[in-house]
């Protein structure tokens, strides 16, 4: 049960949350309306995702205050609180790519050298930039045309029709392509909330003094190159891309990780 | 040295590939988005932006939709749900993935009093302010989600077969779509009921295209971009102060040439060779 202690609370997470958006149009609740791009909570807090917000002010549009007061609360939970939390906790996409990783694993894809080197973890930022000036030309949320995450949310919501090929895509993509592919590589949602969440408070820590350096938290975690201070030294995982999806914990025998408050006295 | 030659050489070469790939990146996905937003023949929800800025403003949070299939009003005489007027853009449908739209044969606007769907929309594509009436309440009748055409030559009235299920079906009976009265010459002795769309009452709702008897509907909402036209500043109704106002700021306009060069006299009354 250890083993999939934060792996369950996530994945209830992401179910209740995603029922709720559905509930919102089948049954006409009042809890969490709407989709990622705008929200409300409980019928009165509005959310939104500041990632879309910038590109539709890239493209030109001044949207209403509802909607920047919700990109606003959501940064700054993220940016102070969970860190690039939604990923791995919020994100339908992430049960996707999880699978895929999974699946990657027990067919042993890995060992056979199937990774294409030529895609690189900074290319989402290239990704990032790119989608607000193509907003900008375009005069439309670029991301938003093609994001398999509001899509695979919206199927969910309001049903798939075709929709579901892109997120079968990106389920063979990073199954038979590029390992963690989508949200390790390619993804500009992730991007922007790894630049927003980078100095968050809640983090990962790492205790040297455990660690049999067995390695297994770098089997699983989907962004490994956090993990560099395993059986290095104790310290914080503070890089933004960190998704706080808690894999590593779980699978550690040797109790050498755990989540903790951020130490910013340590520095 | 040659190694540091070397290490500049590789990093010029990294930064060339990726800013190439950038740009094949962002041509890529500039024409695909502009291709997929050029769905003009979209019916939008009442209170929209003209199409090109509502496919800016439009965040896709589908609480349009959701406050539309909701409505306390959108309920069989069992209490089971009915499908919502607005549907949400999904893969397939040859729209704006993603934004809000109705499909009125399948179903049409109902026109709900207090419009359920606009003052959900947080982003401002649909635009609250342009449906109060003076006294500031939200007035549906001041919607121009499209304008009804009729084709004529489909419309079974236009035969001479009385029918006025598009009348009978328009919200604003009366106004929307009148019936006008014409001789049928053909029998000499019965009148044709024929409709007629007023364009300064329609709201594009849909209801008549819904009702329409024909296989293919003879009445049917198009978009207000598609079903008008323009006459232009070269035509102002001199008798209509109100339609004067359109070319109050007009600018002379001169034509150089070298016609222009000469006085009208000059040319009027001669052979001029071009």
């Amino acid at each position: 049960m250890k083993n999939i202690k934060y792996l369950l609370l996530r994945r209830i997470t992401q179910f209740t949350i995603l029922f709720l958006y559905f509930g919102a149009n089948a049954f006409g609740w009042h809890m969490l309306e709407g989709t990622f791009g705008a929200s409300r909570l409980f019928g009165v807090l509005p959310l939104a995702d500041p990632y879309t917000v910038v590109q539709v002010l890239a493209s030109g549009f001044v949207l209403g205050a509802d909607v920047l007061l919700g990109a606003l609360i959501i940064t700054v939970f993220y940016m102070v609180v969970g860190g690039r939390a939604f990923c791995s906790w919020v994100c339908p996409i992430n049960m996707v790519t999880d699978l895929a990783n999974w699946l990657r694993r027990k067919l042993k894809l890995d060992k056979e050298e199937v990774n294409y080197r030529f895609l690189k973890r900074r290319t989402r930022y290239w990704i990032m930039v790119l989608g607000i000036i193509v907003s900008a030309i375009v005069g439309v949320a670029a991301f938003e045309v093609l994001s398999p995450i509001t899509i695979m949310q919206r199927g969910i919501v309001f049903g798939f029709g075709a929709g579901i090929s892109v997120v079968i895509a990106i389920f063979l993509f990073d199954l038979f392509g590029v390992r963690n592919g989508w949200c390790g590589h390619l993804c500009p949602l992730g991007a922007a909330y790894s630049l927003i969440g980078s100095k968050s408070i809640i983090r990962v820590e790492h205790n040297h003094e455990n660690c049999t350096a067995c390695m297994d938290c770098k089997v699983v975690c989907p962004e490994n190159q956090v993990l560099h201070m395993i059986n290095k030294s104790s310290i914080s995982v503070t890089d933004g891309e960190c998704t706080n999806c808690g894999r590593c914990v779980d699978v550690c025998n040797d109790d050498a990780l755990k989540f903790s408050i951020r130490s910013f006295a340590k520095k | 040295m040659a190694n540091s030659d070397n290490n500049r050489r590789k990093f010029m070469a990294t930064t060339l590939q990726s800013v190439g790939l950038t740009a094949l990146g962002g041509m890529l996905w500039s024409g695909y988005s502009d291709e997929v937003k050029a769905s003009p023949l979209v019916l939008r929800p009442p209170g929209a932006l003209p199409e090109n800025d509502f496919l800016k403003a439009c965040i896709k949070c589908g609480l349009c939709a959701e406050a539309c299939v909701n409505r306390d009003s959108n309920k069989n005489k069992d209490g089971s749900k009915r499908a919502g007027t607005l549907q949400m853009a999904k893969g397939g449908d040859h729209k704006l993935i993603g934004t809000p739209f109705f499909i009125p044969t399948e179903v049409p606007c109902f026109m709900c009093d207090d419009i359920p769907c606009v003052p959900v929309c947080p982003s401002g594509a649909l635009d609250m302010p342009s449906l109060l009436n003076k006294e500031q309440e939200l007035d549906i009748n001041k919607a121009r989600m499209g304008l009804a055409v009729v084709h004529k030559e489909s419309c079974i009235a236009f035969w001479g077969i009385q029918c006025d299920a598009c009348y009978r079906a328009c919200p604003i009976q009366g106004e929307a779509i009148t019936i006008e009265h014409q001789k049928n010459e053909r029998t000499g002795k019965h009148a044709f009921l024929l409709p007629i769309v007023h364009s300064d009452v329609c709201t594009g709702c849909g209801l008549c295209e819904q009702a329409c008897v024909t296989e293919k509907p003879a009445i049917f909402v198009l978009p207000i971009e598609h079903s008008t036209g323009r006459a232009g500043s070269h035509y102002v109704k001199g008798w209509d102060e109100k339609d004067q106002e359109r070319v109050k700021d007009a600018k002379e306009i001169k034509t150089k040439n070298e016609r222009s060069e000469k006085e009208a006299s000059d040319y009027l009354n001669m052979e001029v060779e071009y």
